[in-house]
């Protein structure tokens, strides 16, 4: 195939916000990105995999977008080692489901088992394991990666490391990923052994978080909606794979899933008003109720355990056609926690509850560069796009985050001034220094690309002020 | 016993590669680009653990086919069920203007679809056994201004099978003739049709079903077989006049 079809498509993140008009190619096989990359017709290119980038990181305005879905063999695997080859498209869930029955896990997964292996070397992506086995990254040897000149090179830690650092966390910046080489975890047994334990406030959640170093896989679930003594308080979740033999059932969710899976979806937005304070207060005060006082110990699924929303397809709609947003950031361990509980006390006390907030502790492995993990703990909320007050909060939180030395994940951002994220990423001069080396004629952009200043024109510069 | 699939580097025959593969069946699939035809095998495998070859098979090397025919059986034993699943869409307007063009058309959807089918009728007459899939189109129903040359090729491919499945039915030789509406590939994707579109695998599995069920003509989706019934009932006076 010499040209390339391109159709026009309106894509989002999981966030639903932006939405971003685009020519769309779906290549599927390896000389089709090739053709497409040559058939931009001038224009910059992306690529752009499940679309679960919360904001702007997979979007891209006048541009060509690269749908990589169907990019999706497994090339190679050794049983021996546990060294799978595969092209970019693959989704976790498809090595989940190939590889689990044979013993083998993702050696870090996300929150959702829908990703891409090329979006999760994009994003870098951790999981309840980072302070144990890293991010994503530590378990890659070797990316093919379609460059702004037509070439493929190959990189990895011993082969142009330089464009390896760039491209681990690069936001899919630095070229095409075709492939990589991922090295999955040899595992006895698909369900967890868990422990839940409800933590009463902040300084349980951190005196908890301490004595799990025993636990492979450890986050948890933060109220931020009560104030008071109870601020911070939540439900904290550790575990390991089980050995082998340990049976355990599956969850209701799954069970109701595998049965009637119209059941589970979304399939309308819900209204805006849904998720509203007192709604958002009282899911917060059940979820807290529900668990008994101290711990309780059970054997779950990997699904339920990893991927809780999993089984409630499309529920980003739960949102509203208004959206929402994800704030996650990362600061650098303090044993007072004071940028912690400054953010907590900002978000409870600003009247705009998060439903769902999470926290945990990352541990000492990191990237740099552009790359989102590193020491410390680290929060995850989410919020429905409010308008302005919401923003002005999120600027607030900024300010607590980048004085303490902190800095937000770019997979879910949508709305970070680039000022602070300058000042968050002190790496980003010499990042942008191998990105532009390879890709001088900025080939590569995106729409966070842009408002960061990351690759292409600048777009904005100012915080964002509200919907377009 | 084994499965060949030809033109396997279109998504629907890949996925049909997997559904044989994990069905426990020697699979081999062919394409005119013989690097990918060996990843889509190389995915069969891991994804299965089960059997699948790969290797270059180019459809308008009548020539070759005979020598193709016995690398597959070397590698993967006898065929026990055949695909073909290759095909060229070209361009309507490029084939009115270029005959070189359309003749290509003819050649890759007619021409080399009997040169292998014959072999392989032979192949599996001797056997007294087995199934060839042949991959027409909703196309070759009627013909229409804008894609004539296509769906006259494919027309006359699925009378050839129509002939076929006569010949070979006293000899216990399955003939499945299918025709598929629009399903989510790369020929579909961009166009705005109007009309659900089906995902390959869907298709895959629909198709692994019916030749297992050792159907004759199959229409995927099945609504299709209505569709293009009110199509062909349209009379030829009133049908020349339309733009379909």
């Amino acid at each position: 195939m010499s040209t390339s079809r391109w159709a026009p498509q309106t894509l989002w993140g999981w966030g639903r916000y932006p939405r971003v008009e685009s020519q769309v190619a779906r290549p599927e096989r390896r000389k089709e990105v090739a053709a497409a990359l040559a058939d931009r017709q001038g224009e910059p290119v992306l690529a752009f995999g499940l679309g679960r980038c919360y904001g702007d990181a997979a979007l891209l305005r006048n541009g060509r977008v690269v749908l990589t879905r169907r990019l999706d063999r497994m090339l190679d695997f050794d049983p021996e080692s546990g060294w799978l080859r595969c092209e970019a498209g693959v989704s976790l869930e498809e090595i989940l489901h190939t590889f689990v029955p044979r013993g083998f896990f993702p050696p870090v997964v996300p929150g959702t088992q829908f990703v891409t292996v090329g979006g999760a070397i994009a994003c870098d992506i951790h999981g309840k394991n980072h302070h144990v086995d890293g991010s994503f990254c530590d378990h890659i040897r070797r990316v093919e990666l379609l460059v702004a000149d037509g070439r493929v090179v190959t990189c990895g830690p011993d082969e142009e490391p330089e464009l390896f650092w760039a491209t681990v966390g690069g936001m899919g910046l630095t070229g095409l990923i075709l492939s990589c080489e991922v090295q999955l975890a040899r595992i006895d047994n698909p369900y967890i052994e868990m422990e839940s334990i409800r933590v009463e406030n902040l300084d349980q959640f951190f005196e908890v978080s301490a004595e799990s170093g025993a636990f492979t896989h450890t986050v948890s679930w933060i109220d931020c909606v009560t104030t008071g003594k109870a601020t911070g308080r939540g439900i904290f979740m550790r575990g390991r794979h089980a050995p082998a033999g340990v049976e355990g059932k599956p969850s209701l969710l799954q069970r109701v899933g595998a049965r009637a899976p119209a059941l589970l979806d979304f399939p309308i937005d819900a209204p805006d008003w849904l998720l509203n304070q007192a709604s958002i207060k009282a899911f917060n005060e059940v979820y807290f109720r529900q668990h008994p006082k101290g711990k309780v110990e059970s054997v779950v699924h990997y699904e339920p355990f990893f991927f809780p929303l999993d089984n409630v397809r499309n529920w980003n709609r739960m949102y509203g056609p208004r959206g929402f947003l994800q704030y996650q950031f990362v600061v650098p361990p303090d044993p007072e926690h004071k940028a912690v509980r400054a953010v907590v006390d900002e978000i409870t006390h600003s009247g705009l509850g998060s439903f769902l907030a999470v926290i945990k502790e990352f541990g000492e492995r990191q990237h740099g560069g552009i790359s989102f993990p590193s020491p410390g703990p680290m929060i995850a909320l989410d919020f429905g796009l409010a308008g302005q007050p919401l923003f002005d909060l999120l600027l607030r939180l900024d300010r607590i985050v980048l004085d303490a030395g902190g800095k937000i994940y770019l997979g879910k951002d949508s709305r970070l001034p680039r000022e602070t994220f300058e000042a968050m990423y002190p790496e980003l001069p010499r990042w942008k220094q191998v990105r532009d080396a390879w890709d001088p004629g900025h080939v590569f952009q995106s729409e966070l690309g842009r408002r960061l200043g990351l690759s292409g024109p600048s777009s904005h510069t100012g915080p964002r002020g509200g919907q377009p | 016993m084994s499965v060949l699939i030809l033109g396997a580097t279109s998504r629907i025959a890949q996925s049909l590669a997997h559904r044989y593969a994990e069905n426990g069946q020697s699979v081999f699939v062919a394409a005119r680009d013989a690097e990918e035809a060996a990843a889509v095998a190389a995915d069969v495998r891991v994804r299965t653990q089960g059997v699948c070859a790969s290797g270059r098979f180019d459809a308008t090397d009548f020539d070759g086919h005979a020598a193709f025919l016995e690398t597959v059986i070397g590698a993967v034993g006898p065929v026990e069920v055949a695909v073909l699943a290759f095909g060229d869409m070209g361009d309507q307007k490029t084939s009115e203007a270029d005959f070189e063009a359309a003749h290509q058309v003819i050649d890759v959807n007619y021409t080399a679809a009997v040169s292998i089918c014959e072999r392989l009728a032979a192949h599996m007459s001797d056997r007294a056994g087995g199934s060839i899939v042949g991959i027409a189109s909703v196309a070759g129903d009627r013909g229409r201004q804008s894609n004539y040359i296509y769906g006259s090729a494919k027309g006359a491919f699925g009378l050839y099978l129509q002939g076929l499945r006569n010949r070979l039915f006293k000899a216990g030789v399955h003939v499945m003739t299918v025709k598929l509406g629009f399903v989510d590939t790369r020929m579909t994707f961009g166009l705005e049709t109007g009309i659900p579109v089906a995902s390959p695998e869907t298709v895959s599995r629909a198709l692994f079903e019916a030749q297992r069920a050792r159907e004759d003509v199959f229409y995927y989706p099945r609504f299709w077989r209505g569709i293009m019934g009110v199509i062909k009932a349209i009379p030829e006076a009133a049908f020349k006049r339309l733009t379909l």
